[in-house]
């Protein structure tokens, strides 16, 4: 009765979905069988011991992987045959697990980079470089937003590994993506950024859809309004936080060693 | 606490570097002027023949080093766009009564053709697939050059006119030759340089250091990388329509793979990914070919020499080693590789 009560309450819209989406590595089967469904202006997340597959599916999310079997529709469209950076480009866009800036561009030119494309500046090999200077201001909100003001002209390898990931959403974020898919994006960052970059996930989510890999449960519990658990590759459990922390077989397989 | 200290450090650098770029941009115009004037009274000192060589050869590894320096690609097919320019010139030239500058153009745009049909099969290779590929097209073409007949197999197309330049001016004079491979040359390094400081060689920059996060903010990456490929087998192609006019000639010694081989050698030696550095490897390069020519002893042993105390000792290259040198950072230049 309660579930049904829950169905008839108005949730936001499905914007990305994913039915019966499997993908194996030989005889491995990575990911088995899984549907998920993610909604505009809610936070999901996707947790799991490791191994579980959850990197894999973000993988076939983005088509960086294809899958072995399934669908997956973004915004009502099947792209399930549809190249990476057409995805990219039709607002699904992907943090990577391991920090993903470009490392010998400057914290600028990293977002810069980003804008490029939306901004239509992409292909010209006639203009100078300083044609690039017009989108400075968008670049400088950006880079104020995940608080980078002062490192505007560092170059990204010079940044410690929390700032990087925080760069890597400033760059994400510089696509105004419908849907954002998030791997770890607190993983190794400090106090101090895990509050910020909570702040702004909860931020952008008011607008569009995040579903985000993430192994700090207090984060998790804290900013996220629907989580499901793989493990070996199978959905074990789905609900809001309290509904999966209280599930047995979660707790056996996953939280209780780790629980925050 | 460590995140302040590496705040103020990172923030610390990139002041210092604005500096460096400052003096960088002042040392980068004065080594400009001297090198200009150094190119034009150069004919006064030395034989304009071979410096009308050294010119179309340096200009050749500049193109290359633009795919390999800038976007990451090992080619081993230049020749095809080198040589094939050099025969489409010399055809054109020759056989229809091109002016010069027409026929090297004519070049340029078949060489650029070679480099969609190559770059289009090999693009979506990595690393050693990818020189492999280029391999295999260019000994395709190769022996297209050696079988065809208005390259005349074995033999070559010879005697080429150098026509006049405009109309008027007579190429057969060789100042007038000269000057005019310097003008080819300047044109296309000011073509590479505004090539790879433009918002097209800010994402070809993007693609070197990180493919998968440019994919994932949507570029389609094979496309980039296709158009910095035919950009780099045009501007081989510009300078290989020029050697044919220079040299009179267009022969199948251009087309193979040890020319394949020799680009990538004088690139290495010059200094990977610097705009410059190509420049001083094709330099040593001729010269050594030019001053062993006549000896008894094998030029390629000397060159196979030299290539390999290189790569064991200067591994960035000649320029790529002065650049990272004590002397070269306090010029303010940078080296990142």
């Amino acid at each position: 009765m309660a579930v049904l009560a829950k169905e008839l309450h108005e949730e936001p819209r499905v914007v990305l979905s994913a039915r019966g989406l499997s993908k194996s590595f030989g005889a491995f089967a990575a990911v088995n069988n899984v549907d998920l469904d993610i909604r505009h202006a809610r936070v999901h997340a996707l947790i799991g011991p490791n191994g579980a597959g959850k990197t894999t599916v973000f993988n076939l999310l983005t088509k960086f992987l294809q899958p072995t079997a399934g669908s997956i529709t973004l915004l009502g469209t099947d792209i399930t045959k549809t190249p990476a950076d057409k995805v990219a480009r039709m607002g699904l866009v992907r943090s990577f697990q391991i920090s993903a800036v470009f490392p010998y561009l400057s914290v600028l030119d990293n977002v810069r980079v980003a804008l490029q494309r939306p901004g239509g500046l992409s292909t010209q090999f006639w203009l100078p470089m300083s044609s690039l200077d017009r989108l400075n201001e968008q670049a400088d909100e950006l880079i104020e937003t995940v608080g980078l003001k002062r490192e505007r002209n560092a170059i990204a390898a010079d940044l410690s590994y929390g700032r990087k990931r925080v760069l890597e959403i400033a760059t994400t974020l510089a696509l105004d993506p419908k849907v954002l898919l998030l791997d770890e994006p607190m993983a190794g960052m400090g106090q101090e950024d895990i509050g910020t970059v909570s702040n702004i996930i909860r931020d952008v989510a008011k607008t569009r859809a995040v579903l985000m890999v993430e192994h700090n449960l207090s984060v998790v519990s804290d900013i996220c309004h629907q989580v499901t658990v793989l493990q070996r590759g199978e959905i074990l459990a789905e609900g809001d936080y309290a509904t999966v922390a209280q599930d047995e077989r979660v707790r056996l397989a996953y939280m209780g060693t780790e629980d925050a | 606490m460590s995140d302040v200290i590496h705040n103020s450090s990172a923030t610390s650098t990139a002041s210092g570097r604005t500096e460096r770029s400052a003096t960088a941009s002042k040392t980068y115009a004065a080594f400009l002027v001297i090198g200009l004037l150094l190119l034009l009274i150069a004919p006064a000192f030395l034989y304009p023949i071979f410096l009308m060589k050294l010119l179309c050869f340096a200009l050749f590894a500049c193109a290359f080093n633009l795919l390999l320096g800038y976007t990451g690609l090992l080619s081993f097919g230049h020749a095809t766009f080198f040589g094939g320019a050099a025969y489409f010139t010399a055809h054109v030239v020759k056989e229809w009564g091109f002016p010069p500058e027409i026929g090297i153009l004519v070049g340029a745009a078949g060489a650029a053709f070679l480099g969609l049909i190559m770059g289009f099969f090999a693009i979506r290779r990595q690393g050693i697939y990818f020189a492999m590929i280029t391999l295999a097209l260019s000994q395709m073409f190769f022996f297209f050059c050696l079988q065809a007949s208005f390259t005349h197999g074995e033999d070559g197309i010879q005697s080429v006119p150098r026509g006049h330049l405009f109309g008027f001016i007579d190429l057969a004079n060789t100042t007038n030759m000269y000057y005019f491979v310097l003008g080819v040359f300047l044109i296309g390094m000011i073509v590479i340089w505004r090539f790879i400081n433009s918002p097209f060689g800010m994402i070809l920059k993007s693609i070197r250091e990180n493919e998968q996060r440019a994919i994932s903010l949507g570029y389609s990456v094979a496309r980039y990388k296709l158009g910095a490929f035919v950009m780099s087998a045009a501007l081989a192609g510009l300078a290989g329509g020029t050697k044919a006019l220079v040299f009179q000639f267009a022969t199948l010694t251009d087309v193979g793979w040890q020319m394949s081989g020799e680009v990538i050698l004088m690139t290495l030696l010059g200094g990977i990914g610097t705009l410059i550095g190509p420049i001083f490897g094709a330099g040593l390069v001729v010269t050594l070919q030019n001053y062993l020519a006549t000896s008894q002893f094998p030029v390629t042993i000397i060159t196979g020499v030299v290539f390999m105390i290189c790569v064991l000792l200067f591994r960035r290259g000649i320029i790529g080693e002065f650049y990272a040198s004590r002397l070269g950072r306090k010029l303010g230049f940078e080296h990142r590789r």
